[in-house]
């Protein structure tokens, strides 16, 4: 293999990695908070990209993916505020088969909307055929696009969980709900929260990655599959877990293409998400412990 | 209240035998199994809304020989199993005369023998030769054979002096089929097929697919053989890897929605098909001129957006089947008779010979060579 063609598959597989991490993120944020999978993660995703399309008609390209984030968050909220919230006995598997439903609805709504046909934002920079040379390997600008906000998110997630009091505290309910409310800790509204910062996330990541992969209605299913992936090979809950995780599953699938046929390139992730399970379940950078610890 | 509740349910059971319609003299119940949404929506979309507005348009005329037409349709969205289902309560419920669709070729493989046993006729919509090789006496299909558009693509290739190819096919019963095809027919044009890949009908960044087949410094071409939205991203990944060579496609690439997503790196893809896409340069003496243009006006006109190859296969399936209706009536037997004793009948897809050899009916010649300029389509006249 020569470096110009291994250079070419790194970048295609940190390209899937990053998006595969931020969705991942978007499962821990929370699962951290509320100990359940959001299954309709990929579907934010969606949002984010199909909204900023329509915005697009009326504003320029950067406000219209701001309100995009800003309308997805507002969607989070309302299928925390409508579903979760007045839960009377919340068991985890009730929840998990809500955000299945949720998911199943979205997408029924988006096909409403839209419509089936694929959509996409035009390119931040340039156009569909501009590519930069990196050490002989050619890569569209809209993947350094990619790369870059997903590190900015990663990084300004990890400030806002460190630093503020509000991150303090949605840590606090991670790590202890009943502790938590102890202290005076509003959970609910922490739970609310999560849900608007996983929906946000989400939708910044649909729009970045639409030029690339396009949007359609039903995106939202395959993108939570790879990131459920990411976040449990990452260890559930872990951030710096899923991005490590998001970028080696990337980089592995770009490379498989070189070995196997590249249809069997979905088999190789879920090979990892069932070896992982059995190996090691509570992912390659989580500790045991903790996981002994989760509710589920 | 209990017997204001029996008062009314007497009244509109009173009012409703005297609007049941008097006018028509029977009722024909056609059914349509189209991929209107999922994967393959590109194809059931405007199938579906063209069936839509052909069925109106022969109702508001007075149905055929005074009977109407009824409609049904159900949205398989690509997925054999639930063709198969639906086929069954079409033909066993329902008790239609026949079934237009499915929209790919995988569901109507899947659902060839179940029309056949119950003998009733099938106008498929999907692509792939096996539809009709081995001839089954009740399916027919309306779109070109591929075989022909690989033979159409590779006489190009021959002219161009292009010799060693890559073949990229997605995972759908198209793809599959068309990849078949290309490696069977290559040798008889001295082509040879150095790369093929086959990718997931997902697929959404094929970067590195890209990359490794343009490592091999042979390629002189790639030919991409899919109905799904990776066609418009393998054109982009091909010029993002600043890769120059010619890209042909098959005629899964009839619809401009799909020059549109790949925008820029859509220009000068080579790819055989009907003659809709260009259907105002054509000379006045072309049969199909007349109806295509037609066709054209009144789907753009009523849905506001531009007509694509996928929705001419509906027509050419649905005006095939009026045209046997009105000589059979309703008879399923007489109908599928009649379709296959169909000659020169122009259609969106060419001018259709049928005969009990050849359920498809379209020669070589109903396609023509296309390329994108300028983000529309134009016939191709080489280089």
């Amino acid at each position: 293999m020569t470096l110009e063609l291994a250079i070419q598959y790194l970048m295609a597989g940190i390209t899937y990695g990053s998006i595969y991490a931020i969705v991942a993120i978007g499962f821990n944020i929370i699962y951290n908070t509320t100990g359940i999978i959001n299954f309709a993660q990929g579907e934010f995703v969606m949002f984010g990209g199909m909204i900023a399309i329509t915005l697009l008609n009326f504003m320029p390209l950067p406000i219209a993916i701001f309100l995009a984030v800003a309308i997805t968050m507002v969607i989070g909220a309302l299928i925390e505020i409508c579903f979760i919230r007045w839960l009377k006995s919340p068991s985890v598997l009730r929840m998990i088969i809500i955000t299945i439903g949720i998911s199943i609805l979205s997408r029924e709504v988006a096909v409403h909307i839209w419509g089936e046909s694929i959509r996409s934002l035009p390119y931040f920079v340039g156009n569909e055929i501009t590519s930069i040379p990196i050490l002989g390997a050619r890569i569209s600008p809209q993947v350094l696009w990619v790369v870059l906000v997903s590190a900015l998110m990663v990084l300004c997630l990890g400030i806002f969980f460190k630093t503020t009091s509000v991150g303090r505290e949605m840590r606090a309910c991670a790590a202890n709900r009943k502790a938590a409310t102890l202290c005076g800790i509003n959970t609910q509204n922490m739970v609310t929260l999560s849900f608007i910062l996983s929906a946000g996330i989400g939708a910044l990541a649909g729009c970045v990655m639409s030029p690339i992969t396009y949007s359609q209605y039903d995106m939202g299913t395959g993108l939570a599959i790879k990131g459920f992936t990411v976040a449990i090979l990452g260890g559930l809950g872990s951030s710096g877990g899923a991005v490590a995780a998001g970028l080696l599953l990337g980089i592995i699938e770009a490379f498989s293409v070189s070995v196997v046929p590249l249809a069997f390139q979905d088999a190789i992730s879920i090979a990892i998400l069932l070896a992982i399970l059995f190996v090691r379940p509570q992912g390659l950078f989580g500790s045991k412990e903790a996981a002994g610890l989760k509710e589920y | 209240m209990k017997e204001l509740v029996s008062k009314f349910l007497m009244a509109v059971l009173a009012i409703s035998l005297f609007v049941v319609p008097g006018a028509w003299a029977e009722t024909i119940k056609v059914g349509a199994i189209l991929a209107v949404t999922g994967g393959a929506s590109f194809l059931g979309g405007p199938e579906a809304r063209t069936l839509e507005m052909l069925v109106d348009e022969v109702n508001s005329r007075g149905g055929i020989n005074g009977n109407k037409i009824e409609l049904i349709i159900k949205d398989s969205a690509a997925s054999p199993e639930k063709a198969i289902s639906f086929a069954k309560q079409l033909i066993e419920e329902e008790k239609v005369l026949a079934i237009i669709g499915p929209s790919t070729s995988g569901e109507t493989m899947k659902i060839k023998n179940i029309c056949e046993q119950a003998k009733t006729p099938l106008l498929s919509c999907a692509a792939a030769e096996v539809i009709v090789k081995p001839v089954a006496a009740y399916v027919f299909k309306t779109p070109q054979k591929d075989s022909f558009a690989a033979q159409k693509i590779f006489m190009e290739m021959n002219k161009m002096g292009i010799s060693k190819i890559a073949v990229l096919a997605g995972n759908t019963g198209f793809g599959k089929a068309g990849k078949g095809q290309l490696l069977k027919i290559a040798p008889e044009f001295n082509i040879e097929v150095v790369e093929t890949e086959v990718y997931d009908k997902k697929s959404n960044d094929l970067s590195a697919v890209v990359a490794k087949i343009k490592a091999n410094k042979d390629v002189q071409a790639v030919v991409n053989w899919s109905i799904v939205p990776a066609q418009a991203i393998v054109a982009k990944n091909m010029r993002q890897a600043g890769w120059d060579v010619p890209l042909f496609q098959s005629h899964g690439f009839g619809n401009i929605k799909y020059v549109e997503a790949a925008g820029a790196a859509a220009e000068g893809i080579i790819f055989p098909a009907g003659r809709l896409l260009i259907a105002d340069s054509l000379t006045d003496d072309n049969p199909q001129k007349g109806l295509l243009l037609e066709y054209k006006k009144n789907y753009e006109e009523k849905y506001n957006e531009p007509v694509s190859t996928f929705g001419g296969h509906a027509y050419d399936a649905f005006t095939i089947l009026m045209a046997a209706i009105a000589e059979g009536g309703n008879d399923r037997d007489k109908v599928r008779a009649a379709v296959e004793g169909l000659t020169n009948f122009a259609g969106t897809g060419g001018v259709f010979n049928f005969s009990a050899e050849d359920h498809n009916g379209l020669g070589l010649d109903a396609f023509q060579m296309m390329t994108v300029k300028d983000g529309k389509f134009v016939a191709y006249t080489g280089k």
